[in-house]
Formats: structure tokens, C-alpha cells, sequence
């Protein structure tokens, strides 16, 4: 009998099990197979702080989702069509969230009475019309792995372990999803054990070839490759990684080598750990032993003439701001790299939030104006780590770039630059010796940057203030003045080199919504959708400079009746913008729920606004 | 010998050297011009990075490149310039409170990593830039503004610290001996790896005298010990006397009867010598403690780039964004 292939255009997945279920890597393996069919996509992975709460409760689901669709899209969907529940536990932390006769495969081997007394479950929820209204396909996935890999020479436990790729085989042939790159990863990733990719081989095959024999499924899908999108090469890729090759790119278009001292602390690590294979990039890296060390270490090496930067989360930013004020002071070109986490203090340090605008602003003793970017997307912090390193080489000032757990960890396809267009902007290091002085100022008011082992440009530095010109050591108040002007000045000349943003949308509207960072996918979606199917007139403007913001955004503001400004925090860049630009008013619309805003929470705050409720 | 040769001349800033009249710094800063200016190194790729305090102020009144920073984190800083450039002869100058309290952290981990880098820690045993609070090498009941009943912390032995971090050179020397701190700084540079070397100093406004008993000509020669390699373990006004150590104690012996002095040892003579400064019956040791050969740190980051560079050529950025995974659209 053959089964029925039905068209979807848009579907959302949610893999749940517990944090030793191999989640992570089975909706990695989804999401790269699901980036060669050609579909557009996004991921959301969502897992517990602890390496490993006790198995089976609630607090150790670890959880994958992915939106894959034939349309351009720019969130991971908000709520799952299909559900895979890997035990007792992560099906009753999730199930609510599946769309109504949405799909649910449980894999019953994880319901015993133990599974249910961890998950803190006093019936079934298979048995007892909790899922009344879903589609529940019941699975003992345990015992499927054990009867396909009889014979194995891997003990049982280790049998079991394979079960995710059980479930992987089964997804794709659902969705009608080639399982030739998974094949492939196996054997390069088990290459040294060939016993434990032979296993899991065979266990995603008899998963991929369950669909069709056991017959628990009506039809498969199909989702097909997205028609009209912009002609390119393109790749799958991580916020954490696209930031770490951005700024790769961005010291080679700078001429300079790279500088990387960092401290590990999640969501940041994987930039350093990225950077740290990159050796043949001339590409230093420095664990050191704390924030301080990290960002001390790229201060002293952007002194000796590389490109200094630094990689933390909001806790190690905090840790931080003393050396940003000195690299601010010394003028020295620095990346500072910010993964925002929920906080404060530890808070939820895999969760996310964007609460540490305020702190990449003003978090400084006196004024210590530098320029302040945010990435909106996972491909976006490659663009924006570019920037963030042209803006440090060019104006000599250190640059914050913020980017947050949603992007860190969250997948999207890549558009690749044309690596040989990308604008260059080699940085000027001074070599002569006639005129120089250390804080004599460019068109920009950068002051030059003079290297240790230049003959004849011997100087000093430091946090004491710098008398104009000659850098010697000044306590006199007008000097102080001038120089406090020249800093300030300084970074708001940035403004000269970056575009005014367009508003998506309509040019005038009754609403705009602003916003910045990873809230971009759901206020691009929940905006798109409102004009497209309600006709609501409704604009979106995303901001990446922070400060200097760009000019123009006055006569943009003045455009529209309303402004919404929706932000993962308690009233951040409301709070801003109503300083900078007070003839408008900015309605703040915050969540602090370490969850990123939904497509339909933006909807229906939007609809609300404009119906007066709000 | 470099063809490199300058005078310690060379090595003046034009700037006003501004500490107090008196200050133990003076001779520091003159003996450290009159070192640097042999050790072979042309100026521009010398480098001073201070932290915070009297002593910091130093790169100022340097001739060569110079970074004032902010407190504690001069060998951080100097970690990454180092790194940056392995080239640079980088040293740090800090104090006591710079170096052992907030910058306690970084100056052990500098240690440990063997960062080629040249710490001269100038203790006077008190925070002298804030006027006068106790340090973390301030003796035990000394009565300063903070500590108006006596301190009741305990101090710091720098040499154990720096000894007990791992550093692979560690030595020490005084304000009052200009000869002393000179030939001490020029085995510090010719030494492949971290030197730490603390100097005692003398702060005339909220410390004076603190090192007097070991510190003044007479006062060196009986109650005061140079540890040179190779040489005998001898002190008093005419070297007539002698260290022996046996069984892991320290024994005073005729002049003829000492043991030679080995730095190079991995034995923990250099931890005995250090708790020399415990004993009131035996001399302070100055000199050099320990100086090993390991591994840099900027030595071996270096080491691991060219030779990855070697092995897989030249990155290429292209190649490392347009990866396999790549797909084509249109």
C-alpha cells in the first residue's frame, strides 16, 4: 500500500526529551537536512542550566524546535504541529503548546510507573484524556531500538542511547526528508568508533523505515524547496558562529590579526571556542582567568596593534565596564561582544532576554560614550560583528556589540557574502614620527594609533586624563571639558558612516513598531501577517545602532500615528528613544519570561493599541 | 652582545617626575633606566605597563613605550601585549596593594603561565597613593588610618606567593642597594620567561622605615643574605658568615663551612630561603630565589599558530565560510 504524500508549506517541530536524550544533536541533524531540501528555516533550542538534571523530572527537559517552510520566514514558529515527547516529563511540559489536532508522538517505553512518578504525574497523560483533541501516535521507541539493533555489540544502555536517531529516521520520512546527510555526519563524527555509528546507522534506518512498515502514520509530507528565494550560496548557521566568523572577516578587512581574551560563561563560550580552532587564521585566543583578564588581555593587545576583543554574558559584562572605561580613555580599538542572558546576577543563563542595553549605554563610570550595536538575526551578528569591528578600527574607540541566547544557539540559512566585495577598511597605523603626537585628532577624531616597536613614536598612555595633542598627563578642568566634548563627539561622528534604517511597511501608518535584536523574526512576522491578512496599517522598524542612533529617525517617527516598542526586558530602548526624541511618545511592551516574544503575542498587543486598549 | 646601546639617558621621559622628596621610587626608577638601557633592546620595543599607585606612575618618566592602567590588572594587560607581539620586552611595575590585593588574581595566573614578562613589585608594606592603610604585606598590628588597634591580617609573603604560583624566576631586592636592584633587573631580562621581582621600598610619608632593620648598609651586611648563583651562602659586615641547610634546616655556619647557592634547583630551597624572613635569629634573603627554565606562555601560543599554520597553510577565509554544507539557490 502506498501512503500519501500531502503538501504543507509551513511546518514547526518541537522535539522534547530529557537533557541525555541527544535532543540538541537530533534537531541540529533536522535542521542541516532540513537547510540542503532548500527550505527556509529557524530554530529555537531550549535546554535546562543544569548539564544534567536528575533524568526523567521536569526540570531536565531539554527541548529543539524547528519552522521549516517553502516561504521566507523569521521565527521558529509559535506553535508546534508536531510534538515528539521523549518520556513522560517532556510531553507534559509541552503538550500545551501544540496547535489543536496537532501531532504527538510519545514513545511509551518512557511512561512506566517510575517515568510518570519523576514527571511528578499521578495518571497517564496517554490514558487519561489530557490529549484528548491530538493526534497521539504511541510509540515504544525503546523497545524498537532494542529490536533493531539485537545483536549489537553495544551494551543495552547504550542501545537505548541510540533512540534519537530513531526518531530522527522517523521525522524524515515523514517529512519526506533525505537521510544521506545524517549518514554521513555518523560516520565522520564516529569515525574512531565505528561500532557506535554502525548503531545508530542502523537505528535511524529502522526509523526511517518504521513509517512505511508499521503503518502508525495515514501520510507523509512534503515540504517543498522556498521558489523565489535571493539567488546565492547559502548555509545553515548558528548566532555564536556567525559572530565568530564576522569578526574573522572583520580584522582581515581591517589588515589586522585577531585578539580574543574571554572568560568562559554561557551563551558566549562557543565564539571562544570557535575562534580557538582558527589558529591558521593567525587568530589568538586567551582563556583567562576571569571577565577582567579577558577584556585586559584585548586592551593590551589592541596596544600592541592587533584587534582586541572580548566575549562574556551579562554578569561578565558587568565585570567588565572598569577596563571599558579605560579602553574608552586610551582610545584603542576593542570589540566587546555581549550574549545577553535573563537576569539579574546569574538569572537564567540559558534563557533569554535583552536587559543589558541599558548597562552597554551608561553602565560606566562618567561619561564614557562608545558605539552600541545589536544583531537582529543568527546570520545578522556575522554582518554586525563586520561592523562592529569596522566602527572600532575607524574611530579608535572600543564597540558593544550585543547579541543574545536566541541568536547564539538559534539556526537560520546563511546568505554567504561575496567574500572579495566586502567593503575593506584597513586600519591606518601611524609610522612616521614627524608631526606625530598620541592624541593629536583625524577627520573622525580618531586619534592615531601608534604601535610598541615603532622607532620614534614612544609614548604614553593611560587611564589618567590626556592633556589635547600631546597626551601628557592633565588635571587642568578646561581640559578636561574639551577633552569629555572630543569623546562624546567622537562617537557621535559615527553617524556619518551608517544608513538611515528603513521602516518595512507602509512609508505612513497608524502604528510603528520599533525594535531591536532578536525580537526582529516575531515583530517582522506578527507586522507582515497583520497587513497581509487583516489589512492593518502597521510598520516595522528594526534598529541595529544603538549609539550613535542613526539619523533621520525623527522625521521616520513623525510618520506614524503610534509607536509600539516591544523589548525583552522591563523598558529599555523605550526609555532611550523617549529621551532622545521627546515630541514622540513610545509605548513600551515588555516580557521578562526568559521566551522570546511570539509572532501572535506582537499581533495581538498591536491589535490591542490600535483598538485603544492598551 | 646587541648592537643595541643606550644610556640610561635614553630611557628619560620629558616628563617631571612628581613622588614625594625622598621616595624609595628615585632609586628604583634611576637603577631600572641604568638596567634596561644594557640589556640590548632598543626602546621602541620596550614596554612599561603599571597598574595603579605611587609606583605606577613609573611609564610616565620612562623613555621607551609606556601603559598607566587601572588597578591590579598590569599583568593582564601586559598578558595581552606580550601575546600580541612576543617581540616586546614588556615589564610591570606595581605595588604591594596593586599587585597582591586586587590584582591578586592575575599576577598569580601570569605567574603560572610563565608569560615572558618582568613584574618589579615595589613593596612598602602600605597603600601610599590612598594615604596610608595597610596592605597585604603590612605586618600583622601595624596601626595605620584603616587599622587604627593594630591590623589583624596577616600578610603576604611575596616571595612564597610567587613561588607558590609557579613563577620560573623569582628574586628580590631594596631600594638602598642601586647596584643591587640593577644586576638583579639585568638577570631578570636575560631570564626567558616571568621574572618577579619584589623591591623593598621605602615610603617616607606613611611607611618610613619599614625595612630599616634590613634595609640601611649595615644593616644589609649582617641581617640580610644575596643569593647569587653559584656563589656561597655568606652575610656579615666581612662575609664571615654562612648558611648550610641540612634536614630542611637552616643552620648559621663559618663562611667556609656554606652551601652554594643554586637557583636552578628543583629542590625547595628557595621556599626555605623565603621563610628565612620568619626567623629573627637568620638574615633576610635577597637575590635570586629560583630560576627555572620552562615554556612561555606568549612563546608557546605562538609556537601552536605557526606550526597549525604550517601544517594546513595560510586560513583562508573563503574556504573557511563557503563550506561543504554550502547549497546553491537560483
Amino acid at each position: 500500500m502506498s501512503i500519501a504524500v500531502t503538501r504543507q508549506d509551513d511546518v514547526v517541530i518541537r522535539f522534547a526529551g530529557d537533557s541525555g536524550d541527544g535532543m540538541q544533536i537530533t534537531g541540529n541533524q533536522f535542521t542541516d537536512t532540513t537547510a540542503k531540501v532548500g527550505n527556509d528555516l529557524a530554530t529555537f533550542p531550549d535546554f535546562p542550566a543544569e548539564i544534567r538534571a536528575p533524568a526523567g523530572t521536569r526540570a531536565g527537559v531539554s527541548g529543539f524546535q524547528i519552522r521549516f517552510s517553502s516561504t521566507d520566514i523569521h521565527t521558529a514558529g509559535d506553535i508546534p504541529d508536531v510534538l515528539v515527547a521523549m518520556n513522560a516529563a517532556a510531553l507534559i511540559m509541552n503538550y500545551k503548546d501544540v496547535a489543536p489536532g496537532g501531532i504527538i508522538i510519545a514513545n511509551t517505553g518512557n511512561f512506566t510507573e517510575r517515568d510518570l512518578q519523576k514527571a511528578k504525574l499521578a495518571t497517564n497523560p496517554l490514558e487519561d484524556g489530557t490529549l484528548d483533541g491530538y493526534r497521539v501516535i504511541a510509540i515504544d521507541i525503546n523497545a524498537r531500538v532494542t529490536e533493531a539493533l539485537a545483536g549489537s555489540p553495544l551494551t543495552s544502555k547504550d542501545v537505548l542511547r541510540c533512540k534519537n536517531f530513531y526518531v530522527l529516521g522517523l521525522m524524515y520520512w515523514l517529512y519526506s526528508r533525505p537521510i544521506e546527510p545524517t549518514l554521513e555526519w555518523l560516520a565522520a563524527k564516529f569515525a574512531k568508533k565505528p561500532e557506535l555509528a554502525d548503531a545508530n546507522r542502523t537505528a535511524l534506518r529502522a526509523g526511517y523505515n518504521s513509517g512505511d512498515i508499521h503503518e502508525v502514520f495515514q501520510g507523509r509530507y512534503e515540504v517543498v524547496p522556498v521558489e523565489n528565494a535571493i539567488p546565492g550560496t547559502y548555509r545553515n548557521i548558528m548566532g555564536n558562529h556567525a559572530l565568530a566568523l564576522g569578526l574573522v572577516t572583520g580584522a582581515e578587512l581591517a589588515n589586522l590579526k585577531l585578539f580574543l581574551g574571554s572568560y568562559p560563561i554561557t551563551p558566549a563560550t562557543d565564539i571562544l571556542q570557535h575562534l580557538a580552532e582558527l589558529k591558521e587564521f593567525g587568530v589568538i585566543t586567551c582563556q583567562m582567568e576571569d571577565e577582567i583578564a579577558g577584556i585586559c588581555t584585548a586592551i593590551g593587545a589592541s596596544y600592541a596593534g592587533l584587534l582586541g576583543c572580548t566575549t562574556t554574558s551579562g554578569p561578565g559584562l558587568a565585570l567588565k565596564t572598569e577596563a571599558m572605561g579605560l579602553a574608552v580613555m586610551t582610545e584603542l580599538p576593542l570589540i566587546i561582544v555581549d550574549v545577553q542572558r535573563a537576569g539579574p546576577s546569574t538569572g537564567l543563563p540559558t534563557k533569554v532576554e535583552q536587559a543589558d542595553l541599558l548597562q552597554s549605554l551608561f553602565g560606566r563610570n562618567s561619561d564614557a560614550p562608545l558605539p552600541v550595536l545589536a544583531c537582529a538575526t543568527a546570520a545578522d551578528a556575522f554582518d554586525c560583528a563586520v561592523e562592529a569591528c569596522r566602527i572600532a578600527v575607524q574611530y579608535m574607540t572600543p564597540v558593544i556589540l550585543l547579541s543574545d541566547n536566541y541568536i547564539a544557539n538559534g539556526a537560520e540559512p546563511w546568505r554567504l557574502p561575496e567574500m572579495d566585495k566586502l567593503p575593506r577598511f584597513p586600519a591606518a597605523q601611524v609610522t612616521d614620527p614627524a608631526g606625530y603626537a598620541p592624541y593629536a585628532r583625524d577627520g573622525k577624531l580618531a586619534r592615531p594609533w601608534a604601535v610598541p616597536g615603532t622607532p620614534g613614536l614612544e609614548h604614553r598612555i593611560g587611564g589618567l586624563e590626556k592633556e589635547n595633542i600631546t597626551g601628557n598627563v592633565s588635571h587642568n578642568p578646561e581640559n578636561h571639558q574639551l577633552m569629555s566634548e572630543i569623546r562624546r563627539d567622537k562617537v557621535l561622528g559615527v553617524r556619518d558612516t551608517i544608513p538611515t534604517p528603513e521602516a518595512s511597511g507602509p512609508r505612513e501608518a497608524d502604528l510603528l513598531v520599533v525594535g531591536w535584536g532578536s525580537t526582529y523574526g516575531a515583530i517582522r512576522s506578527g507586522t507582515e501577517r497583520l497587513r497581509r491578512e487583516q489589512n492593518v496599517s502597521v510598520a516595522h522598524l528594526h534598529l541595529r545602532h544603538l549609539w550613535p542612533l542613526p539619523y533621520g529617525l525623527d522625521e521616520i517617527f513623525a510618520r506614524y500615528k503610534q509607536i509600539l516598542v516591544p523589548e525583552l526586558n522591563m523598558g529599555q530602548l523605550s526609555r532611550l528613544l523617549q529621551g532622545e526624541y521627546p515630541d514622540h511618545r513610545f509605548l513600551h511592551f515588555g516580557k521578562v519570561k526568559g521566551k522570546p516574544f511570539t509572532a501572535r503575542e506582537i499581533r495581538e498587543k498591536i491589535t490591542a493599541v490600535l483598538e485603544g486598549k492598551s | 652582545m646587541s648592537a643595541v646601546q643606550l644610556t640610561p639617558k635614553d630611557l628619560k621621559s620629558d616628563q617631571e617626575v612628581r613622588w614625594c622628596p625622598g621616595c624609595g621610587d628615585y632609586a628604583i626608577l634611576n637603577a631600572t633606566q641604568a638596567a634596561l638601557a644594557e640589556i640590548g633592546v632598543p626602546r621602541e620595543k620596550m614596554t612599561i605597563i603599571s597598574g595603579i599607585g605611587c609606583s605606577s606612575r613609573f611609564p610616565y618618566y620612562m623613555g621607551c613605550y609606556g601603559f598607566h592602567s587601572i588597578h591590579g590588572r598590569a599583568a593582564a594587560i601586559a598578558t595581552g601585549t606580550k601575546t600580541a607581539n612576543p617581540d616586546l620586552s614588556v615589564w610591570v611595575v606595581t605595588g604591594d596593594g596593586d599587585a597582591m590585593s586586587i590584582g591578586g588574581n592575575h599576577l598569580i595566573h601570569a605567574m603560572r603561565r610563565n608569560v615572558d614578562l618582568k613584574i618589579l613589585m615595589f613593596n612598602n608594606q602600605i597603600y601610599g597613593l590612598t594615604k596610608g592603610q595597610y596592605s597585604p604585606t603590612s605586618p600583622a598590628g601595624l596601626k595605620t588610618k584603616t587599622s587604627p588597634y593594630g591590623s589583624v591580617d596577616l600578610p603576604f609573603n611575596p616571595i612564597n606567593l610567587a613561588l607558590g604560583s609557579g613563577a620560573t624566576f623569582v628574586a628580590r631586592t631594596v631600594d638602598t642597594n642601586p647596584k643591587h636592584i640593577k644586576s638583579t633587573l639585568l638577570a631578570a631580562a636575560a631570564h626567558k620567561g616571568i621574572a618577579f621581582v619584589e623591591i623593598w621600598q621605602n615610603c617616607v610619608i606613611f611607611n618610613d622605615g619599614a625595612w630599616k632593620d634590613w634595609s640601611t648598609k649595615d644593616a644589609r651586611a649582617e641581617r640580610t643574605i644575596d643569593l647569587q648563583p653559584g656563589q656561597p651562602l655568606v652575610f656579615g659586615k666581612d662575609n664571615e658568615k654562612g648558611l648550610r641547610i641540612s634536614g630542611g634546616e637552616v643552620e648559621v655556619v663559618a663562611a667556609a663551612d656554606a652551601d652554594v647557592w643554586d637557583p636552578t634547583t628543583a629542590a625547595p630551597l628557595a621556599y626555605i630561603m623565603a621563610y628565612l624572613d620568619e626567623r629573627e635569629d637568620l638574615p633576610h634573603a635577597l637575590g635570586i630565589f629560583r630560576q627555572h627554565d620552562k615554556p612561555t606562555y606568549d612563546g608557546a601560543v605562538k609556537e601552536q599558530i605557526d606550526s597549525l599554520t604550517a601544517k594546513k597553510g595560510k586560513g583562508d577565509l573563503k574556504k573557511l565560510i563557503y563550506t561543504k554544507d554550502a547549497w546553491q539557490v537560483g
